[in-house]
């Protein structure tokens, strides 16, 4: 059973890697010998301990160091509300908390064995503690209410990163997803597993400062949601970068932003990235054509999907285990699939994304996705993003309006002219009674499009 | 009888925003007379709605959220008269 401590090798092999955070830097090699914990791994080990801390970089560190010797890794996203705080401990039994905070503030804390967390690192030896499965709980990213908290196995987490593909020495990895989140999850694990180096956000910064960090790094393969590269894209230092791989996940990723980044990035390859903390990563798909293609579904394989009730659903090694103290069956069906609440559609030999189940607007009785509206306003090439919301009606009890982002100053036929897009490729009820031109639109920490249905 | 500057536009406003929607989903309407049947006209209630939604963007006014005791209107003119109270009684 190999620990992602182990993959680090030996001095050599690591020699030249980096972790680097917005302030400060950490070198792989540097991590074999030395400890972020202070000395303290020892007391961890075996325990259940929830990882909370303030800068990424810190938690990349204690992650590499707990994998393989904590029972159970809790990991806390940094937008997590402390009202939530006590009840996932409680749920998660955590017996111990790594942190580079000072959380006396919090009560509920109270009790457990506290372990700071520096990027200072200190001297350590390691020879004596245990080495076990250590278990992974990821945290959803909700919008509203409790946090869902799923277990994943180290195997399960990592068993899309093959060896080999995007795996060089050369690799400087971006994600403008923080890692405690699925999506970064699998870019930090994918850059300390290979032989890579990654270049760290950080919730301070501003996507210019780090697409700035991005570039004096020379990072090759970055990572985001299609709402944080529509941000991205509008920062002067967008065409500074290089990147030879660009990856999407986490939202749909619909035809005008992958030409976008086409045509921003000719040089790369640009692939979007079905995952899910539920389901895992299921596929990607390279081929620059937004949604996937059909013959995936009913494919077999290490991956299978089947739609069922219009919702995407997959099997796979790489779903969670389930949810923190529940069965498998809360999570899937009898015969192991993931409903992953995504509704698609077939359309010629491609399946498209329509939206979340959750998210459906009901107009007069027909369902509206959405998703779906956003990506034929998206097509106009002076919109840079959109929101599509319900709004009440008298008449229909509900109507879809749109907010939209410009790339710059609205001119007068710019309605007209999304209108009759929409027009052109959407049934009447999905077209918005109302197009709203806003300065901006609120990306929420996970890196998705804030909306508000419940 | 005499008709207010800001009953005459907001008819004009309505009829406007009718012709608007009419034009983008393609639809040829028949004169738009004040005893047209509303239903009768090519615009759907969707359309309608949406012409609801326009017409609180632009007038600053719904009437049909507003009031408590609807009658809904049948007639363009008994729907333009509809908004016209409606502003007057602000």
């Amino acid at each position: 059973m190999k620990a992602i401590r182990d993959a680090l090798g030996s001095a050599s092999a690591s020699s030249g890697r980096f972790l680097w955070g917005a302030n400060t830097s950490v070198s792989l090699s540097d991590l074999r010998i030395g400890s972020s914990l202070g000395g303290r791994l020892r007391e961890l080990a075996g325990r259940s301990v929830l990882v909370a801390t303030r800068d990424q970089l810190s938690a990349a560190l204690a992650l590499i160091e707990l994998d393989g010797v904590a029972h159970r890794l809790v990991i806390c996203p940094p937008d997590l509300s402390s009202d939530h705080l006590p009840a996932v401990i409680h749920k998660a039994g955590v017996e111990a908390i790594v942190s580079d905070r000072d959380l006396d503030d919090q009560g509920s804390l109270g009790g457990r064995l506290h372990v700071d967390c520096s990027v200072a690192l200190t001297q350590a030896d390691r020879a004596q503690v245990d080495r076990r499965a250590t278990e992974w709980v990821l945290l959803t990213s909700g919008t509203t209410g409790a946090p869902k908290m799923l277990v994943h196995s180290f195997a399960a987490l990592t068993a899309s990163i093959k060896g080999g593909q995007n795996q060089g020495a050369e690799v400087v990895w971006g994600t403008f997803y923080d890692i405690r989140r699925y999506g970064g999850l699998q870019i930090f694990l994918r850059a300390v597993l290979g032989h890579g180096s990654l270049v760290l956000s950080s919730a301070d910064e501003s996507s210019e400062d780090y697409l700035s960090r991005l570039r004096a790094h020379a990072a090759t393969h970055i990572s985001g949601t299609p709402s944080h590269w529509r941000r991205a894209l509008m920062s002067p230092s967008a065409r500074a970068i290089a990147p030879h791989y660009v990856r999407l996940s986490g939202e749909i990723a619909d035809q005008a932003i992958l030409n976008t980044l086409r045509s921003f990035y000719p040089q790369a390859a640009i692939g979007h990235a079905y995952a899910s903390t539920e389901a895992g990563v299921g596929f990607e798909v390279t081929d620059g054509l937004e949604g996937f293609p059909a013959s995936l579904v009913g494919a077999g394989g290490e991956v299978e999907l089947k739609v069922e009730g219009g919702s995407l659903r997959i099997r796979s090694p790489r779903t969670a285990l389930g949810y923190v103290g529940e069965g498998r069956s809360a999570l899937m069906d009898a015969e192991g699939f993931v409903d992953t609440d995504d509704i698609v559609e077939p359309r010629g030999d491609r399946y498209y994304f329509l939206g979340r189940r959750s998210g459906i607007i009901n107009v007069g009785g027909l369902k509206v996705y959405p998703e779906e509206v956003e990506a034929v306003i998206n097509r106009h090439p002076s919109v840079r993003m959109s929101l599509v919301r319900p709004r009440r009606s008298p008449i229909t009890g509900s109507l879809v309006v749109a907010d939209v982002v410009l790339n710059g100053e609205p001119e007068p036929d710019f309605k007209r002219e999304i209108l009759r897009l929409c027009h052109e490729s959407l049934a009447t009820h999905k077209i918005p009674a109302t197009i709203r031109f806003v300065p901006t639109l609120d990306v929420a920490a996970a890196g998705k499009l804030a909306r508000q249905h419940a | 009888m005499q008709i207010s500057e800001e009953r005459r536009s907001i008819k004009a406003t309505v009829i406007w925003q009718i012709n608007q929607i009419a034009e983008e989903e393609r639809k040829t309407l028949p004169p738009l007379a004040d005893d047209l049947v509303l239903l009768d006209s090519g615009l759907d209630s969707l359309a309608i709605a949406v012409l609801v939604a326009r017409l609180e963007e632009t007038l600053g006014l719904d009437p049909f959220t507003e009031s408590d005791d609807i009658a809904y209107p049948v007639t363009l003119g008994a729907f333009i008269r509809f908004y016209q109270d409606a502003a007057g009684s602000k």
